[in-house]
């Protein structure tokens, strides 16, 4: 499993790279970027992936924020292409689509994939010191296995009646029936097969998370000396492994109910379309509240699986560009950990008003203001890092700040849904959407800016240009705020989500010109991202070259060449002190590498945190 | 940049304190009488209860959004300056992680509990255990029907006076109704009222509410809308309803006219 002579492909290496002896085993063009068992390698391809799929995922976002603005009109640019028989106006059928498709893309294929997918199998054997993850076959799978996830979810699109359009949530028997929606002839299951595929590839990647972070640590990286993006993957892979399961069988039911006419989900005597679906020998007998149940153990947690990493990899960067040791490192680890097992017992506060017992919603309302705590914990630690700091204004501090100012606003609306006689009112209304936006926009995917900004010099060797970053940033901030922030205000009104046209109601009428104004601000959001684009391919061959540690940070990625060849490691590792030890007032630099024994003049170098 | 990003910040805290301490002219000048870009006034006898626990929460959350986010913009300002020296090698304070885990906590579940007797007084089924049925609510792709108990005085028979589209109640009782879905999941919800109920096919769940007389006189009308809160299929965002609160005797003659009308066959000269 071990590399002593790593294999540095030839141009790759930064300047002052010390270039070992090649172990010759030519790799060809398919084995080594295609079907890659490298983990950098396939963290890359996630990541890529990722961005292509966010594009997809705003496009619909874009589409929604049209008919919303300006409901039933033409939708310029593709408006006619898409819409021949409406004269280019999106069509309520094709509406459902869109939230639908939009609500999954970013979920299963953008975020996940993005966190775990491509931060966890980049990082994890890097940060802790491991030439590879324990299974880099089966990892190679667990992108592979994204492929076919990705053919079913277009797959719906082509399907007879469109896509899926029973939301994201696919709520039975609306998602059962086929006479029900449109896009519930087979659209619906491609869905549900795209989701099976993706589970498969989740667990594949967090069971190596797992392993390779208990058994493969280089010596002297104690659990309690790993930096918290591992500990945050590993605790998002712990959660992966013991919810997914749930999600897997209750899309495999609903497949059932679909195509072999099981009972699990659809209940008896329904009249659809004037019709009775079981006269036409579809499910009957069964009830719709289960897989509600199932759906959000599942959901639930995955929602920590989107923003537990991105609070690790926003430590790792406010500590990195703050000089400073993390403010309370073991407090940081124990909030993340209570995150992951209260997130487990809060499922049900989706459910508040789904006719569940309310007895049982008042449990669930408990549990779920308390897991407010870990989450105020960890802000308070993060400011407290900002205390005395040495602050470094680059493109990474300033996405990675943004994302605790942001998490801020989506933490703390969430106190109002948790509590269960407020959430009679705000239940499925637009502060639940500008709430979730703010988690995993404004948290998450600023997150991901701030973790692409600052490892990409360790992915490709090269830096990214910092005013393009920081002009993406500027506008990024702006407009993000511009849109999700105004959403409260329409849920205030009651402006319920998954309304293609809210304005023949008169609760409504007087929120058209909020609406055009979140539309106006999304539009300019999304094309201010050709920003990143710009940077991020013109980097690719033209920013500027780097050596291993171009951030001068103490963690061990930095300790190998950028990019690091096969094998990771070009010398023999032994880590000595905590990942965040800067600013030592002993040391000569201001930060104290993991990786080297002796930081100072006579200093005492077993420092720990 | 770090005056910028301090400015960014700054605007961000101000803007969002602006908006809970007075949305109604927030940024787009003032909104048509009786609608509002904030909570809207309640009318229902619980609104009051719920919508004091909405202001509660709230309060909290503008204390800690202005508290993180100044500190936070003002650690930003003050240590973003360039300074020769090393930081503060600090990795905590146990202390402060005692006092920032502690008030919260106890703030929390001061929260969590002060909610349960509201909660529990509008949904559990004692708050209406003698009461009797006023109506059966039919929700089916896409419309809403309310179904009246005819001469019998029961529900569930063929006299059933069926009032598709228009729900109207006395403002002198709890108006205690049952909720069904004929097909797929539906949400039954007048935001005024503050009742909100999923419909789902196969089960029956009492729900109720109760006019409040003095609050629906505040008004500038006394019909209000009822929107469907839970996806039902393409054409969800037009699953419209409306409640008509009226006195007891405009309900009666409203009812007579009903009766008379159904039974009409046509054939009766006037």
């Amino acid at each position: 499993m071990s590399h002593s002579a790593p294999n540095v492909a030839p141009g790759l290496g930064a300047p002052g790279t010390v270039r070992e002896s090649h172990d010759h085993h030519e790799i060809g063009f398919f084995r080594k970027y295609i079907f890659s068992t490298d983990h950098k390698v396939i963290g890359i391809q996630f990541m890529m992936t990722g961005l292509v799929m966010m594009i997809l995922g705003g496009l619909m976002a874009m589409a929604i924020r049209w008919q919303l603005a300006w409901p039933w009109t033409k939708m310029p640019l593709i408006g006619n292409l898409m819409f021949p028989k409406t004269g280019g106006a999106i069509t309520p059928e094709f509406y459902t689509m869109l939230f639908t498709m939009h609500g999954t893309i970013m979920i299963f294929f953008v975020i996940i994939p993005l966190l775990t997918g491509a931060f966890g199998n980049f990082l994890i054997p890097l940060q802790i010191g491991a030439p590879d993850m324990a299974f880099p076959k089966l990892n190679m799978f667990g992108y592979w296995a994204m492929v076919p996830a990705m053919l079913c979810v277009v797959m719906g699109f082509l399907a007879e009646g469109g896509g899926p359009a029973a939301g994201w949530t696919a709520y039975p028997p609306l998602s059962t029936i086929t006479s029900a929606a449109p896009g519930s002839l087979s659209g619906q299951t491609w869905w549900l097969l795209a989701l099976t595929w993706v589970g498969v590839s989740s667990m594949m990647g967090a069971v190596n998370y797992v392993t390779t972070i208990v058994k493969m640590r280089a010596p002297g990286m104690t659990l309690m000396r790993m930096p918290l993006s591992i500990w945050a993957l590993f605790i998002a892979a712990l959660l992966q492994l013991f919810a997914l399961p749930v999600l897997t069988a209750a899309s495999i039911m609903q497949i059932l109910d679909r195509t072999l006419q099981t009972g699990f989900f659809t209940p008896t005597n329904l009249i659809v379309n004037q019709m009775n679906p079981e006269m036409a020998g579809a499910a009957a007998g069964g009830q719709p509240l289960l897989w509600q149940h199932l759906f959000w153990f599942y959901s639930h947690p995955a929602v920590y699986i989107m923003v537990v990493p991105a609070m690790g990899l926003a430590s790792d960067i406010i500590a990195t560009h703050a000089r400073k040791p993390i403010f309370g490192y073991k407090p940081m680890v124990y909030s993340m950990a209570a995150i992951a097992g209260l997130g487990f017992i809060v499922w049900g506060h989706h459910m508040f008003a789904s006719g569940m017992n309310p007895g049982l919603a008042m449990t669930f309302m408990v549990s779920t203001i308390m897991i407010a705590l870990p989450s105020a914990i960890k802000v308070f630690n993060w400011i407290g890092t900002l205390w005395g700091a040495r602050i470094r204004f680059t493109t990474p501090m300033l996405n990675a700040l943004a994302f605790v100012a942001m998490f801020i606003i989506g933490g703390l609306s969430g106190i109002w849904m948790a509590a269960t006689p407020v959430d009679i009112y705000i239940h499925d209304t637009y502060i639940i959407v500008a709430h979730f936006h703010y988690v995993v926009f404004g948290g998450s995917v600023f997150a991901i800016f701030a973790a692409i900004y600052h490892w990409y010099p360790k992915m490709f060797g090269r830096m990214m240009n910092e005013t393009l970053g920081k002009i993406h940033f500027v506008g990024s901030f702006v407009f993000t705020n511009c849109v999700f922030y105004m959403m409260h205000q329409l849920g205030m009104a009651g402006l319920m989500r998954r309304t293609a046209d809210p304005y023949d109601y008169e609760t409504y009428a007087h929120l058209q010109p909020l609406n055009e104004f979140i539309s106006i601000s999304a539009f300019c959001l999304f094309a201010w991202q050709i920003f990143f684009v710009i940077n991020f391919f013109w980097s690719l061959g033209a920013g500027k070259r780097v050596g291993r540690n171009p951030w001068q940070a103490s963690s061990l990625e930095w300790s190998a060449p950028s990019p690091p060849g096969h094998g990771n490691f070009d010398q023999e590792l032994a880590v000595h002190r905590g990942p965040y030890e800067y600013a030592d007032p002993d040391a000569i630099e201001d930060f104290s590498p993991q990786w080297v024994q002796n930081v100072g003049a006579g200093s005492d170098s077993s420092r720990s945190a | 940049m770090r005056i910028l990003f301090t400015l960014l910040l700054l605007v961000m805290t101000v803007l969002g304190v602006w908006t809970f301490i007075d949305s109604e002219t927030f940024l787009f000048g003032p909104q048509p009488e009786g609608y509002t870009w904030w909570w809207p006034a309640e009318i229902s006898t619980y609104g009051e209860d719920i919508d004091f626990l909405f202001y509660l929460i709230s309060g909290m959350i503008l204390v800690f959004f202005v508290l993180t986010e100044g500190l936070l913009l003002w650690f930003v300002f003050k240590y973003g300056a360039k300074r020769p020296d090393k930081g503060a090698f600090s990795h905590g304070n146990h202390r402060l992680e005692f006092l920032w885990t502690g008030i919260p906590a106890l703030l929390l579940l001061v929260i969590a509990f002060s909610q349960m007797s509201t909660f529990a007084s509008i949904k559990f089924r004692s708050a209406i255990e003698d009461e009797p049925v006023f109506c059966d609510i039919w929700g089916s792709q896409f419309d809403w029907r309310f179904h009246y108990p005819g001469a019998d005085g029961r529900l569930g028979t063929v006299d059933d006076l069926q009032s598709p589209f228009e729900l109207v109640v006395p403002d002198d009782q709890k108006i205690v109704m049952n909720l069904r879905s004929r097909d797929v999941l539906h949400s039954f919800f007048i935001p005024k009222m503050r009742l909100k109920q999923d419909a789902v096919p196969g089960m029956t769940f009492p729900i109720w509410f109760q006019a409040d007389p003095e609050q629906v006189a505040l008004e500038s009308k006394n019909h209000f809308d009822i929107i469907c809160a839970e996806l039902c299929g393409w054409g969800h965002y037009k699953m419209s309803g409306r409640v008509r609160v009226v006195s007891r005797s405009e309900y009666e003659a409203w009812l007579e006219e009903m009766t008379a009308k159904q039974f009409d066959n046509g054939f009766e000269a006037d």
